[in-house]
């Protein structure tokens, strides 16, 4: 059985962040990562960062992931890639399903002195009828398809949700050439940047705040969305409905923490609507209730590419002091710097909400390593 | 449809181009790309029917989450389409319900 000194679920933002620290610090870091390449949802970000020049703003999600690769390369991570990582067992040993082509794949196994588990995020979704039609998909599944495959699966979209994807995915549908037939938000007002907002409105895409959908039709795929009113009791207001005609109904309905691999491991968890749901709770050094066991990036609560570059690098640090690749002096140093940059990026508008949960998740860290509970 | 010309990935140019035959016919794949990315290009959407009542699935999280995207590739059911990389001669065809091996009668 193959060793390391860190192990690394997940080629995200956090993840190979994670690796960078502890491998530049001199630890033997391996990354396992499912997809054939690394990078996480940033390979499909097409738009330049928000904040500050130290969060890389003004940088498009797209060169931040080959940055993050080149990295790796430059520090000697080994990112094991069509892995995928089927448990964490006892000691410490994970095991991996390797795919090498359509017909094998092998298992092996790798013990790891620490793990930091940086699974990010699945889409949630909505129901109604007709919501399993082709060309119903979620807006993560158009963005992917358009700035990654370079494919568009439809001309003509309607957009479910008006949060920061589902206005960033339209704005990038539309530079791809589609016709975005409009956007529907269940909340009375629009849930994501105005700044995003106004670059759609400008080009006369209709926002109906207070709307839902209510009906997908067609007969092997999507040729038209129902839409309608909602009442304040999430009732739909009869003889408000809206017919419109499109080939894809993209579903932005927020996401949730992958928690599967925390949770397996029984690492506590705590739930938190600001961040998604359920999430492992955690230390300031991103140490989950089982020791040796990192969480980093959105498992621990989705917030942003930014947020789970910090909290990835904090992990590293914290990984590589605790291997001794670093003096204790000097990792605090470190830690400051990334807690003070992670404080920054949890102010202002959406940022205060998700500060205070994350306070919550430190504390609640600390009640259960006491015993409290 | 394929997006060609992007504003900021800028232009496809010199694709390297193989062929899978999708139920049954030829269909032109831009080498290493995804089954279900050579798919949509060409507008096929539709990649299974379910077992109970054959209603129809097509691409839903396109990240291999969420298996709706399943077929049956070069006689390999179930196969998730959209982090399966085409080959030149691949045999992929539309899945009905959990899918036959080839030779299963």
């Amino acid at each position: 059985m193959r060793q390391c000194e860190l192990l690394v679920i997940g080629g995200g933002p956090a993840g190979l962040s994670a690796a960078i620290q502890a491998a530049k610090a001199g630890a033997k870091v391996i990354v396992v990562e499912a997809n054939a390449e690394a990078g996480g949802q940033l390979v499909k970000q097409t738009h330049k960062f928000f904040g500050s020049k130290e969060h890389r703003a003004g940088t498009r999600g797209i060169v931040i992931a080959q940055i993050l690769r080149d990295q790796c390369k430059e520090y000697k991570v080994e990112v094991m890639l069509n892995s995928l990582v089927m448990g964490i067992y006892a000691d410490h040993v994970v095991a991996i399903d390797v795919k090498k082509s359509l017909t094998e794949h092998s298992i092996e196994r790798i013990q790891a002195k620490k793990i930091v588990i940086s699974t990010g995020t699945s889409e949630n979704s909505i129901r109604f009828k007709g919501w399993t039609l082709p060309g119903v998909m979620g807006a993560g599944a158009i963005q992917t398809m358009c700035n990654y495959h370079r494919v568009l699966p439809g001309k003509r979209l309607l957009m479910i949700g008006s949060g920061s994807v589902g206005l960033i995915v339209c704005y990038q549908l539309m530079q791809a050439g589609a016709e975005i037939v409009g956007i529907v938000e269940a909340l009375p007002h629009i849930n994501g940047y105005a700044v995003h907002a106004s670059k759609l409105t400008r080009e006369g895409v209709p926002i109906y705040t207070g709307y839902t959908i209510t009906e997908a039709r067609g007969t092997d795929h999507v040729k038209q969305a129902v839409i309608a009113k909602v009442n304040p009791d999430w009732t739909t207001v009869p003889g408000s409905e809206i017919v419109l005609d499109t080939d894809i109904v993209a579903v932005g309905a927020g996401m949730k923490p992958l928690i599967g691999m925390a949770y397996m491991s029984n690492c506590d968890l705590i739930y938190d609507k600001a961040l998604g749901g359920w999430a492992p709770s955690h230390s300031e050094n991103m140490e989950s209730t089982q020791k040796g066991i990192y969480v980093a990036g959105d498992t621990t609560g989705l917030e942003e590419a930014s947020t789970a570059i910090e909290e990835g690098s904090l992990s590293g640090i914290a990984v590589a002091e605790s291997l001794g690749y670093i003096p204790a002096a000097k990792a605090a140093e470190l830690k400051d710097a990334a807690w003070h940059r992670l404080n920054v990026l949890r102010s202002g508008f959406k940022g205060e909400e998700r500060a205070i949960a994350k306070r919550k998740q430190l504390a609640r860290y600390d009640a259960v390593m006491k015993g409290g509970k | 449809m394929r997006i060609m010309n992007h504003p900021i990935l800028g232009e496809q140019k010199d694709i390297e181009w193989v062929t899978i035959i999708v139920n049954g016919k030829p269909l032109k794949a831009k080498k290493g790309e995804m089954i279900l990315a050579a798919l949509h290009a060409e507008g096929i959407i539709v990649n299974r029917y379910t077992t109970k009542r054959h209603e129809p699935r097509g691409i839903y999280c396109a990240i291999g989450q969420c298996t709706d995207c399943m077929m049956v590739v070069n006689g390999i059911p179930n196969v998730r389409t959209c982090i399966t990389p085409v080959e030149d001669g691949m045999t992929v065809d539309v899945q009905e319900g959990l899918g036959k091996w080839r030779g299963d009668k």
